[in-house]
């Protein structure tokens, strides 16, 4: 199906034959575009920006590339196209064909489920509207901006689920989505990894390396959805969701080489030596990934939920890769481990593999961040250092479940208050690691030259050179 | 576009020989590779797949449609080798990968021998330069006769378009030639053969021909492990009289999705220079556009490298609707290619010639010709030849310089490249 640019909301769910949702969503829109302009990169509106946009959602379409001003860009609502006959692949609903309705029993569950999705998109625009002043580069400037808009576009890939399937119910959370704000304590957004602050360009690549990844797997997970709406829509955005995670995983690589060649070059490895040269040294690489690893950890949910067990049971959220797995896709028997503190110990114990469908889609997140930092310590490896990056075991500095109140070391050994109290600054982001890590960030707008703190890209986007001009202030 | 009528090779194509030696592998660089997925969602057959560590591509399910080209952020899946057939990468080696394998030269490479009748062919077409000419130094190693008449490449006809005007005389076709997963590796300035299915009158089979390839290296459409042939549809001979040219007719009838035999690639010497600041002086009549069209399109395309280097062109026809690529050629900027367009045929106007354009531009031609970063190009009928170095002569003359030293020096560093028919 093409995308309808003609219209003042570009889509392809044909929105012109249904003048009550257009007429809906046209008044939603400038209330968008002013929390975009209230709430969006700081500095941003007069900026070219070397954007992709999508033209349509078949593969040819997906990323054609221009510069925009961010107001322009062409938020809209695409959806995968449907897969014929498609039917339900998991849970009591299991062979029957998918719903294009939503039914009335899980009406509040699937309102929850897009709510609680919509409303990090926003929320991620917040958490990174100043590091616009502070990019290493034009190329990383560019990529953050693609970030944003694209976070933009996410919310209305929601709001249109909530409006057009909703009633007044989906109006008035849609309006609330651009009433929350991210780390307002009043009115906070929903999720406690989203009211953090991403204050620097290191926070930014790891919260887009592990928190974005988290997205990866929601969406993944209501990809599978028996609400095809959801899952076309979700389909969609996981395509987008892919460049989040390039540029954390690229990000904190190039970090790395350039810490790399610099111990290499002054032949330093002393944290304190390798900050004197400027660069990030490998320890505080290893706290601030401790930290964004269990900020994200808490966002798959309690260990054991029951609402997992519902979500599942009837349609509306599956697994990551349902189709992949080979069981019966009930689940009504099974068991999976889950960590649950027993006497001061943590222990793995047997849970109702229903119940344990967060633990399942964490431990597939853990599998999939673990892979991404062993790949980061290749290019340790390469230059020939002996240091290696780990990501901190699941029960490390939780806050959400029953593992919230343990003391946790990285390696999964519980320990005391007294000891955790000792080794907390080995473990975790000091303030004077932060200070540090402020005290190196500053514009660079030349095309082509990076911060001292951070390697060249390996190559441009969309094959453009690296000292592209990716964007042009005017 | 360069018809060579003299060359007929003997041998017969056996088709179960096809494709039968070089292929083009398409593989997943897992160094850059962010393991998103976003390939496997996008391909349309399933000829991607992953374990805990790699993503990697089905050699027997690709088929090259290149849809999850675009989608993937990193630009890790863009990656390509030429391997033996006998010898692609397996999955379970992809799976073990924490690098791409370097770029083997193919066993079978550049010292594949060159068909007599092809070489007799080319000599003749390049005799206008004067003897051999080496290749400009910068210039990318060439593969040549990967494809020969026993083992020839398949490809697919994917567009055909008449780039004249309905009403000119002429009919000229751009051609659009698909290889799938068959290693096809061209440079600018090369030859294809192009060898039409069936015989002559005595049950002989046809004689092949060459075409000089008007796409980049990098294909037709960047990426695409396709390339596109310039082809006049040839009515009479060169002395007027009608005949109807064997292989042209048969290409310019091509419909898409017919399927073609090709050997080559041919040509060692027509290259362009890869260095940056070299500057082009082409010059060319009807379809001897084809590697003019080919090196402008790979300079334009590296155009945000800012390489510097000045392009400038002379190109003759009878008219602007007889002028291959006349549109897109109107729409290069003026600071990137600097066009001369003579037309013999306008009503109301004199004739003119690519040689006299020369002379009306000859404080900027004898500039090129001196500078030594500057490399020349002429291909088209026999018959301009003479014209333009008579039109080279005088320019030199009123620039205190001798052409005949001036043609020396250029032959001799491999900057003077004829290629005519």
């Amino acid at each position: 199906m093409s995308i309808d640019y003609q219209q003042s909301i570009p889509n392809n769910v044909d929105l012109a034959s249904d003048k009550t949702l257009q007429r809906a969503l046209e008044h939603w829109q400038p209330e968008f575009l002013r929390w975009w302009g209230d709430m969006g990169p700081d500095g941003s509106k007069l900026l070219d920006v070397y954007l992709r946009t999508a033209v349509s959602v078949e593969p040819s379409g997906w990323a054609h590339f221009d510069y925009v001003k961010m107001p322009d860009y062409r938020w809209g609502i695409f959806l995968n196209p449907a897969t014929l006959d498609r039917t339900i692949g998991f849970g009591d609903h299991k062979g029957e064909s998918v719903w294009q309705e939503v039914p009335g029993e899980y009406r509040s569950n699937l309102r929850r489920i897009i709510v609680t999705q919509g409303d990090t998109e926003p929320a991620s625009v917040e958490q990174q509207r100043r590091l616009g002043l502070t990019a290493p580069s034009l190329y990383d400037l560019r990529n953050l901006f693609q970030v944003n808009v694209e976070e933009g576009r996410h919310l209305w890939a929601m709001v249109y689920l909530l409006h057009r399937y909703f009633g007044r119910d989906g109006r008035e959370e849609a309006e609330a989505l651009l009433e929350r704000r991210s780390g307002d304590p009043d009115n906070p957004r929903i999720l406690g990894a989203f009211n953090e602050q991403t204050p620097d360009w290191l926070s930014f690549f790891m919260f887009t390396y592990f928190t974005d990844r988290d997205g990866k797997f929601q969406l993944s997970a209501l990809a599978e959805s028996a609400f095809d709406p959801l899952a076309r829509t979700t389909k969609f955005m996981l395509t987008e969701e892919a460049h989040h995670m390039f540029v954390g995983e690229s990000g904190v690589a190039r970090i790395i080489q350039r810490t790399c060649d610099v111990m290499k070059e002054q032949r330093v490895d002393d944290p304190a030596r390798v900050r004197a040269a400027g660069v990030i040294d490998l320890p505080t690489l290893q706290r601030y990934i401790n930290f964004h690893s269990s900020v994200t950890m808490d966002l798959f949910g309690s260990d054991v939920s029951s609402n997992a067990a519902t979500f599942y049971t009837t349609g509306l959220k599956g697994r990551f890769e349902e189709g992949r797995i080979a069981d019966d896709h009930q689940l009504k028997s099974q068991t999976y481990p889950v960590f649950a503190p027993v006497q001061g110990q943590l222990l793995l114990q047997e849970a109702p593999a229903l119940n344990a469908l967060n633990e399942k889609l964490r431990d597939d997140f853990v599998k999939d961040s673990v892979a991404g930092v062993g790949r980061w310590n290749r290019i340790i490896q390469k230059a020939g250092i002996d240091f290696q990056l780990v990501t901190p075991h699941k029960a490390f500095h939780r806050q959400i479940g029953p593992l919230a109140g343990l003391k946790v070391a990285p390696e999964g050994r519980v320990v005391s208050e007294q000891d955790w109290n000792t080794h907390v600054r080995d473990w975790l982001p000091t303030d004077e690691d932060r200070a540090y890590i402020h005290s190196l960030m500053g514009r660079v707008v030349e095309p082509g030259k990076f911060a001292n703190w951070i390697a060249p890209p390996p190559v441009g986007i969309n094959k453009q050179p690296v000292n592209f001009e990716y964007v042009r202030f005017n | 576009m360069i018809e060579i009528r003299q060359s007929r090779l003997g041998d017969s194509v056996e088709s179960s020989d096809i494709n039968a030696r070089l292929a083009r592998q398409h593989l997943i660089d897992p160094e850059i590779c962010i393991r998103c997925n976003t390939c496997e969602a996008t391909c349309p057959i399933g000829a991607i797949t992953h374990d805990d560590r790699n993503y990697v591509v089905k050699f027997d399910v690709c088929n090259a449609c290149n849809a999850c080209i675009s989608p993937c952020p990193t630009g890790a899946i863009d990656n390509w080798r030429q391997v033996a057939r006998s010898q692609v990468y397996s999955i379970a080696a992809q799976l073990e990968w924490d690098h791409l394998p370097e770029q083997a030269v193919p066993a079978i490479s550049s010292a594949a021998e060159l068909p007599s009748e092809v070489a007799a062919a080319t000599t003749a077409a390049a005799a206008g330069q004067g003897g051999n000419v080496s290749a400009p130094w910068s210039a990318e190693i060439p593969q040549v006769g990967l494809y020969t008449l026993k083992n020839p490449a398949a490809a697919r006809v994917t567009g055909n378009y008449r780039i004249t005007d309905a009403e000119a005389s002429s009919d000229v076709r751009h051609i659009v030639l698909d290889f799938g997963n068959t290693a096809m590796p061209v440079l600018e300035g090369q030859t294809i053969g192009i060898v039409p299915p069936g015989g002559d009158a005595q049950g002989r089979p046809h004689y092949v021909r060459l075409y000089s390839v008007a796409s980049p290296r990098d294909g037709e459409r960047p990426g695409k492990n396709n390339l596109s042939l310039t082809v006049k549809r040839v009515t009479e001979d060169h002395a007027g009289t009608p005949t109807e040219g064997v292989c042209s007719n048969y290409l310019c009838d091509l419909q898409a999705g017919a399927m073609v035999t090709v050997v080559g690639p041919y040509g060692a010497s027509f290259l362009m220079p890869n260095h940056p600041g070299s500057n082009l002086l082409m010059i060319c009549t009807g379809t001897g556009s084809a590697p003019m069209r080919a090196m402008t399109e790979r300079r334009r395309r590296r155009v945000g490298l800012k390489e510097v280097g000045q392009l400038m062109l002379f190109f003759g026809a009878r008219s602007p609707g007889e002028l291959p690529y006349f549109g897109p050629l109107q729409q290069l900027p003026r600071d990137f290619i600097d066009n001369n367009l003579a037309f013999s045929r306008v009503p109301g106007h004199p004739k003119q010639y690519v040689q006299d354009l020369i002379r009306s531009r000859a404080a900027d031609v004898a500039r090129l010709l001196r500078d030594p970063e500057s490399y020349v190009y002429i291909c088209g009928l026999k018959g301009m030849e003479s014209g333009v170095a008579a039109a080279f002569h005088d320019v030199c003359e009123r620039h205190g310089m001798d052409w005949e030293q001036v043609r020396s020096d250029l032959h001799v560093s491999g900057r003077y490249h004829v290629e005519t028919y």
